[in-house]
């Protein structure tokens, strides 16, 4: 039906053939654009099936009619090339094409054009599109929790803030170079937790404290996974020197630990830490759930890190072991001065992915009470002036997720291939 | 010390084994019945089988330092002290942690054991597969949340195979579109957080499914409604012919396989396997319908009035919404990561081996089949295990949309009911801990088997 | 004379913008031994690749043994299996063992038993001197030594035509001998040969005719002693000058 191969396209007829075959296609794409768009049924005299496939049909005829190997018109032969090699390819490209034609123009409708932004209340939201009314009223909540909003002042000078404070990097002079290091891995967390302690936590210099149940939101988020990412890089970084340790004790300890906390899943981490724990401390001895739920996080991914770490000592050629032991330097010199710095090179993407999915996985502190992002979602849509908005708050928060990622790992793969090329 | 023989270790290994074995299984039996010793003593003597352990190891180091030619590489000091520490270390923080569970289990008072799991769990559970309801024991509700779980797993991973070598292999696709469109997929899925893909498809997606009274069937009896997937089931008689035919035929295909391998090697004359396999696996169960009594019956689902304005559909299988939003969200997720495995594998093929291929003569197919897919898979299978083993962990979200796998029946409600947070939670991530081991176990000798062999 | 064995007619050959090959005109007589030199990029790699089609050319003829080289699969394999082809980068398939390696293709695409095949291979195994390696895997073997299987495996085909891609420069200095010594062995059985390489020592000894491309075109082509003795063109001369 779909070949006739008796008419096949040759190069005496070129022009002829184009044209045609550009006409067919774009019939196809006119046909499926009226009827999905605008529900117009130009083909209504043929039988169901046929009026179906109609499209699908004219369109591979055209691109049949266009499929020369070679014609010397640049744009042609780009296409033939690329979408038309042969009849399968340009079936499976028409298909693409109409499916997007078909869940596209809907979909930016629903996102945009007939939605609603404007209004206070739920009957604002009188269009047929999304209401993101809905998000504009509860933006607040969905950023700083249950944070009352008269102190939400502490919550933005503490990030901006920090995240002044680790660009120090760019602008420090060679001089200050070599404390690098120093000032990522031991002051910032310093500085940052007093941050938290004392400006948002508070409790002291006369502010209100707030604890930590209130916190929620966005701003939990962040707080969550940077603290899990400071800790747990360190403890990664130790446990993987001890997997590789000549001391079979600490080599097995550290073997059972890391493969513990990789074959377990991340939901019974938190419950442990939530409900278990609690049984293992001391009656008087009362550690914040929030604390808790870091340090667990922080012990479940530093097992992974410790993973990555360990390729990156692996990957480093033994001659650098060797240079550094006989120049003397002992154990712990060796390590901190030639192997680690060098090792990090090739961990870098690893331990990009990881932070990736640390900051996939805070969603789950939902679990065990506390309200990140995703959980402040939920909950709003669950308060009864506003019912039936489940799709615009899981939309918003697949979009403000999927830009984080997105940014976090192009940024980590344009590292990568710096750090190549450095080599 | 100077070790002669290797037995004084072995021995200790022993006898640490057996205290472990007994102290698990078995509980403390020789114990004075002093305060001072419950709440002082005993948290240390949790720990004898480990001291064994230790005690047996540093006469294994010193047989081998002084009977081979093994070295310590430093000094007999600096060996054992820091391992001493660190040993000391460890078994004072887990001290620590059993001596104040202790405390905190009397004051409460609870005893630790496992006899819980005998007594009757009095809850209901909305799907299960094997026979459960509110009067079996808490052991029974373990063995139907691993079931569950294994369940929504094993789906997963199908699926998410099956989309993940399909987007793999476009991503190489010479055609633009199909390598775009794939490119998207993959950042799309992967760049959300699977507890929002799963959100998603439960409260807002699945959500929008009409009612029973108002769902359009497609295919005849398939029915997509709120409160689930309906399908006709089938109602056997003499399944078990039906499943000796199937037996049967995969039997014979694997002889006509092993066959078809001797005649070529024999005769050089090569017969179509596929072709004879597919024939066999439809002919056979089919004469087990015509001649061997097996048939089965359909049975649609079939609305029912229940109330003034409530329907249902009875008959037929009912498949939850919770169980299609964790599959779908699942395997599409998942399947991100299997397509960059599959994709890193065919890429890491070099060309040179297709050329090289190529230029002997072979065909497409034999190339693919010869040459590609053995290196190809050699590197796709670890990877692939690997996030094989993230979804059966990842499974556990369940509990966030109330599918009753192990985590939710178990470490949730259960937990609830009996407060026995300790033992429930040590089965539930021993059990999790069983079937990571069990993998990795696995694709080691995989790998092992599958080696290419180098110098 | 007998006919050619190998016609090439005003080929022309595009990647995408950039044209590789400029009217080559080539006829090769069976039993011929012909080296092809030049600088690197100059198309000597494409066009032996196009007579095996491992590369397509959009004009010109090319005819192998009487079949001419177009999109018919049928006919490209068929020519496939009488021409062989050995590369630079050897490209031996690691999961197979060297043994596997040479019977591979008379299993699968002669049809022959595997007694038959393996007697074959290793009959031509010990051709090239690496019969006691029969069972290793390419991974345990030096380069030498993995050119000289590559080379078995091309020779199991028991092609006509034998192609060679510059098959000695990615070895070390030490191994390029053993593997120029089977193919001078090969010449002096009467192969048809086209050989890519730099070596000009094995060129003087086995070539009957030495080409000379640069920029896609072959710039002079002649009998070995002529080509040496009395370069015509200067960029010829050039060439000579920096590699000898």
């Amino acid at each position: 039906m779909k070949k006739f191969y008796y008419l096949k396209s040759n190069k005496k007829n070129l022009k002829i053939f184009i044209l045609l075959g550009f006409i067919l296609i774009f019939t196809s794409i006119l046909d499926v654009i009226l009827k999905s768009s605008l529900g117009i049924n130009l083909t209504s005299f043929l039988p169901n099936t046929i009026n179906f496939l109609f499209p699908l049909i004219i369109g591979s005829i055209g691109f049949y009619f266009l499929r020369f190997e070679y014609t010397g018109i640049k744009n042609l032969d780009l296409l033939n090339k690329n979408i038309n090699t042969n009849d399968f390819n340009a079936i499976l490209t028409l298909l693409i094409i109409f499916v997007l034609i078909i869940t596209v123009p809907p979909s930016l409708n629903w996102l945009i054009f007939e939605a609603t932004i404007s209004g206070e209340t739920k009957e604002s939201c009188t269009g047929e599109g999304a209401c993101w009314t809905f998000i504009k009223i509860w933006f607040r909540r969905i950023i700083y929790g249950m944070y009352p909003d008269e102190h939400h002042w502490r919550i933005n000078i503490s990030f901006i803030a920090l995240i002044v404070l680790a660009f120090v990097g760019y602008f420090t002079g060679n001089k200050l170079r070599k404390y690098l290091p120093l000032y990522y891995i031991i002051i910032y967390p310093i500085i940052a937790f007093l941050f938290i302690y004392y400006l948002i936590s508070g409790g002291s210099f006369g502010l209100v404290w707030i604890d930590t149940g209130s916190w929620g939101g966005l701003s939990l988020t962040f707080i969550v996974a940077f603290f899990c990412l400071i800790f747990c890089f360190p403890i990664g970084m130790i446990l993987a020197l001890a997997r590789r340790s000549d001391l079979p004790t600490t080599r097995y300890i550290s073997i059972s630990f890391i493969e513990f906390w990789r074959g377990v899943p991340l939901i019974t981490v938190l419950f442990m830490a939530s409900v278990m724990f609690p049984m293992f401390l001391p009656d008087d001895l009362f550690i914040d759930k929030l604390i808790r739920v870091i340090i667990a996080i922080s012990l479940f991914e530093a097992a992974y890190v410790a993973e990555v770490i360990r390729g990156g000592l692996q990957a480093l050629p033994r001659g650098q072991y060797d240079a550094a032991k006989s120049l003397g330097m002992g154990y712990w010199k060796m390590h901190i001065f030639v192997i680690l710095p060098q090792a990090l090179k090739f961990v870098i993407p690893g331990i990009a992915n990881t932070f990736l999915a640390l900051v996939k996985d805070t969603p789950l502190i939902f679990v065990v009470g506390l309200a990140d992002f995703v959980g402040m979602i939920t909950m709003a849509k669950a308060n009864p002036n506003w019912l039936g908005f489940v799709m615009e708050g899981y939309i918003f928060a697949a979009i403000i997720f999927w830009i984080i990622c997105y940014a976090m790992s192009n940024y980590s793969q344009k590292l990568e291939l710096k750090y190549k090329t450095d080599k | 010390m100077i070790m002669k023989s290797k037995i004084p270790a072995y021995l200790l290994f022993f006898i640490g084994t057996l205290d472990l074995i007994y102290k698990l299984f078995f509980g403390a039996i020789f114990e004075p019945d002093s305060d001072f010793y419950y709440e002082y003593v005993r948290p240390f003597v949790t720990f004898t089988p480990f001291i064994f352990f230790a005690i047996g190891g540093v006469f294994l180091k010193e047989y081998r330092v002084n009977n081979t030619l093994e070295i310590y590489g430093t000094t007999k000091f600096n060996y054992y002290t820091p391992q001493f520490f660190v040993f000391l270390f460890t078994i004072l923080i887990f001290v620590f942690f059993i001596y104040n569970a202790q405390v905190n289990m009397d004051t409460r008072g609870i005893q630790f054991g496992f006899d819980f799991l005998r007594q009757e769990a009095s809850f209901d559970v909305n799907f299960s597969l094997i026979e459960y309801d509110g009067s079996h024991s808490y052991g029974r509700v373990y063995f139907v949340g691993l079931i569950n779980t294994l369940l929504v797993a094993v789906t997963s991973i199908i699926i998410c195979t099956i989309i993940g070598v399909v987007v793999g292999v476009a991503r190489l696709s010479p055609n633009y579109l199909i390598r775009k469109v794939a490119g998207w997929y993959v950042e799309f899925f992967r760049n959300i957080p699977l507890v929002v893909q799963i959100f998603f498809w439960y409260f807002a997606a699945l959500r929008t499914m009409p009612l029973p009274q108002n769902t359009e069937p497609f295919f005849g009896s398939f029915f997509l409604s709120i409160k689930g997937f309906y399908t006709p089931s089938f109602l056997w008689n003499n399944l078990d012919i039906f499943i000796y035919s199937l037996i049967f035929a995969l039997i014979s295909i694997i002889f006509i396989k092993k066959y078809s391998d001797k005649l070529r090697a024999q005769e050089g004359k090569q017969i179509p396997v596929l072709y004879i396999s597919l024939s066999l696996i439809i002919i056979l169960p089919l004469l087990s319908f015509l001649l061997g009594g097996s048939s089965f019956e359909i049975e649609k689902p079939v609305l029912k009035k229940l109330a003034k304005t409530s329907y249902i559909f009875e008959g037929g299988l009912r498949i939850p919404p919770e169980f299609i939003a964790l599959v779908l969200a699942l395997s599409l997720y998942t399947a991100t990561f299997v397509a960059e495995c599959v994709r890193a594998g065919i890429e890491g093929i070099s060309k040179g081996q297709k050329e090289a291929a190529a230029s002997i003569g072979l065909n497409r197919k034999q190339i693919l089949n010869l040459i590609v897919m053995p290196q190809a898979l050699r590197i796709i299978i670890p990877p692939t295990t690997n996030q094989y083993l993230n979804l059966t962990k990842n499974s556990s979200l369940a509990a966030l949309i109330a599918y009753p796998d192990l985590v939710l029946v178990f470490a949730g409600t259960a937990l609830m009911q009996t407060g026995r947070a300790i033992e429930i939670i040590m089965i539930v991530m021993f059990t999790y801990l069983s079937i990571s081991l069990l993998i990795s176990l696995g694709m080691n000798w995989y790998n092992k088997k599958m080696a290419i062999k180098e110098k | 004379m007998l006919d050619s064995i190998i016609k090439i007619e005003k080929v022309n050959k595009w990647f995408g913008d950039f044209q590789v090959l400029k009217e080559i005109d080539l006829d090769v007589k069976p039993k011929e031994k012909i080296v092809v030199c030049g600088p690197s990029g100059s198309g000597k790699s494409t066009l032996i690749r196009c007579i095996n089609r491992l590369e397509e050319h959009q004009q010109g003829k090319i005819i192998v043994d009487g079949t001419e080289m177009s999109e018919n699969t049928k006919n490209i394999e068929q020519v496939r299996a009488e021409v062989g082809m050995v590369f630079q980068q050897f490209n031996l398939f690691p999961h197979l063992s060297v043994l596997d390696n040479c019977t591979l293709a008379p299993i699968w695409v002669k049809k022959m038993t595997k007694k038959n095949a393996e007697e074959l291979a290793l009959k031509h195994l010990e051709k090239v001197q690496i019969l006691d390696q029969a069972q290793k895997f390419p991974g345990q073997l030096s380069g030498g030594q993995q050119q000289r299987v590559a080379i078995a495996r091309a020779l199991c085909m028991e092609p006509k035509i034998m192609l060679f891609d510059e098959p000695t420069s990615a070895l070390d200095p030490e191994m390029i001998k053993e593997v120029l010594d089977v193919m001078v062995n090969l010449a002096k059985e009467g192969m048809t040969m086209i050989v890519v390489t730099h070596e000009m020592g094995f060129a003087k000894e086995v070539a009957d005719s030495m080409i000379f491309m640069d920029e896609g075109k072959i710039v002079e082509k002649a009998d070995t002693k002529e080509f040496f003795a009395n370069p015509k063109s200067d960029r010829t001369k050039l060439f000579l000058s920096q590699i000898l």
